[in-house]
């Protein structure tokens, strides 16, 4: 076990919150087309509340901080916020567009003592990356962004998040970041808006391009491995949880509403109202993610991909049910592995004839698929 | 014993987490979880103390340890650290008055 699982695991046991995302706003200086978010200001925290705030994080116990928005930097506060952060000790992640980054602020970063800066870039065609974004240069300027900071000795990290209109241009990217010199990773995730707006779905890649992926060994390493059927369901996988989302991870928005992740957008409680570790130790929401077990998901409980799904329960709560199975890790279970899932078949995706010689029909419990 | 001076260096995170210190260095990323003791070196490392009062003081009032021993534990310890440019060493006391990592 490496130090960072230790470190999870001690976290876990004491119920400490070492991760927390805070986007500081929610306004932003590009207009992609696949964003879950919508970019008013509805009275974001003030410098002083997120300071406060920052100072509860840290007595919380809280060690990596992601900053985030919206654009994070187009508020005129950000540098002095995250040097307030850094005085606490927090390792920073900040996650941007970058067009606001030139070499000044890349050096400020560097002065900071940031440990990473993630930044999304979708093509390394200007005329397919701006389309995405709505602003013209946006891609050169981002670009340009990553050299200050790869020249100021910073860590970056390329973010491709992919969608129809980008998926050719994967590739390019992943090239892009090699001489760049930053690191790449890749998200074919595109979720409903948090205000419950679905239509960003419709850029979704479609299935066989998601197969492509998982047979890339440039991607995932051994594909055989990656791509092999589930192994056996045990009692470990029935007793585990699915991610860190609420048991040592958090999500605070612009407006110090707390949810149990960035991408589960259930409230638990407002840091204006009470305080983050009230919201953290007594809120019912965060007791209620924390005591779900695999045994207690009614269809996926009795799916063969139990162990190695990689089942979001913030997208399930989106579909309608944080106990129920999310469609798109659904589909990602089955175009990895060629076997049907539980929650295909009680969607009827797949005719139940057909999952008998595919899934682990042993592990099922019939209740669990035929709800009364 | 020659008097060498450590601080805790600013490119560096850190939490107390059930009375040990997690160290991240943004340098390289190497993340390092200190015991008790070394987590009270590190504490005390404001720049202007010697390590020696730092071992004599601290580390055996509270622990049983021979200070010749607890020293050079200490001395390994710190340069271990310093090689990750995680505390900086000197053999002049810090100039300034402020702790750098304190806000």
């Amino acid at each position: 076990m490496n130090l960072i699982e230790q470190l999870n695991r001690k976290a876990l046991r004491l119920g400490v919150p070492l991760s927390v995302h805070l986007d500081v706003t929610y306004r932003c200086n590009e207009r992609c087309e696949h964003c879950y978010l919508e970019h008013e200001d509805l009275g974001e925290m003030t410098d002083a509340e997120i300071r406060s705030l920052l100072r509860q994080l840290e007595q919380s116990g809280v060690f990596f901080l992601t900053i985030s928005g919206g654009e994070p930097l187009v508020r005129r506060d950000c540098f002095e916020i995250l040097g307030f952060a850094r005085s606490l000790g927090f390792n920073i992640k900040l996650k941007t567009n970058a067009i606001l980054i030139n070499e000044r602020e890349a050096r400020k970063l560097r002065s900071l003592g940031i440990e990473q800066v993630q930044i999304s870039v979708y093509s390394d065609r200007p005329e397919v990356h701006d389309a995405i974004t709505k602003v013209p240069g946006s891609l050169l300027r981002t670009v340009a962004a990553i050299r200050f900071l790869r020249g100021q000795g910073l860590k970056v990290t390329i973010a491709n998040v992919l969608m129809k209109s980008n998926f050719q241009d994967s590739a390019g990217v992943r090239a892009l970041a090699a001489g760049l010199g930053a690191q790449f990773t890749l998200d074919p995730t595109i979720t409903p808006m948090l205000n419950g707006d679905r239509s960003p779905l419709r850029l979704r890649i479609a299935t066989n391009e998601v197969k492509s992926l998982f047979q890339d060994p440039n991607l995932v390493g051994d594909v055989d491995a990656f791509c092999a059927p589930p192994p056996p369901v045990n009692d470990e996988m029935h007793e585990g949880f699915p991610c860190s989302a609420g048991h040592t991870a958090c999500y605070i928005s612009p407006y110090g509403d707390v949810y149990p992740c960035v991408q589960f957008p259930l409230p638990c409680g407002n840091v204006r109202k009470e305080t983050f570790l009230s919201i953290w130790k007594n809120s019912s929401q965060l007791r209620e993610v924390r005591s779900i077990r695999g045994k207690d998901l009614p269809t996926c409980s009795s799916c063969a991909h139990l162990g190695t799904c990689t089942r979001c329960p913030g997208l399930a709560f989106m579909e309608g049910n944080m106990r129920g199975p999310s469609s798109a890790d659904c589909e990602k279970s089955f175009q990895r592995t060629g076997i049907f899932t539980a929650g295909m078949v009680a969607r009827g995706v797949v005719p139940s004839a057909d999952a008998h010689g595919l899934v682990q029909i042993d592990c099922f419990q019939p209740q669990a698929l035929h709800p009364a | 014993m020659r008097n060498s001076y450590i601080a805790r260096s600013q490119k560096v995170a850190w939490r107390l987490l059930d009375g040990e210190m997690i160290i991240m260095s943004a340098l390289d990323s190497t993340l390092f979880n200190l015991n008790t003791v070394a987590t009270r070196i590190w504490q005390a490392a404001d720049g202007r103390t010697p390590l020696s009062e730092i071992v004599r003081g601290l580390i055996c009032e509270e622990f049983d340890v021979d200070p010749d021993v607890a020293y050079r534990d200490a001395e390994e310890f710190v340069n271990e650290l310093a090689s990750h440019g995680i505390l900086t060493m000197s053999d002049q006391p810090a100039a300034c008055s402020g702790d750098p990592n304190k806000p």
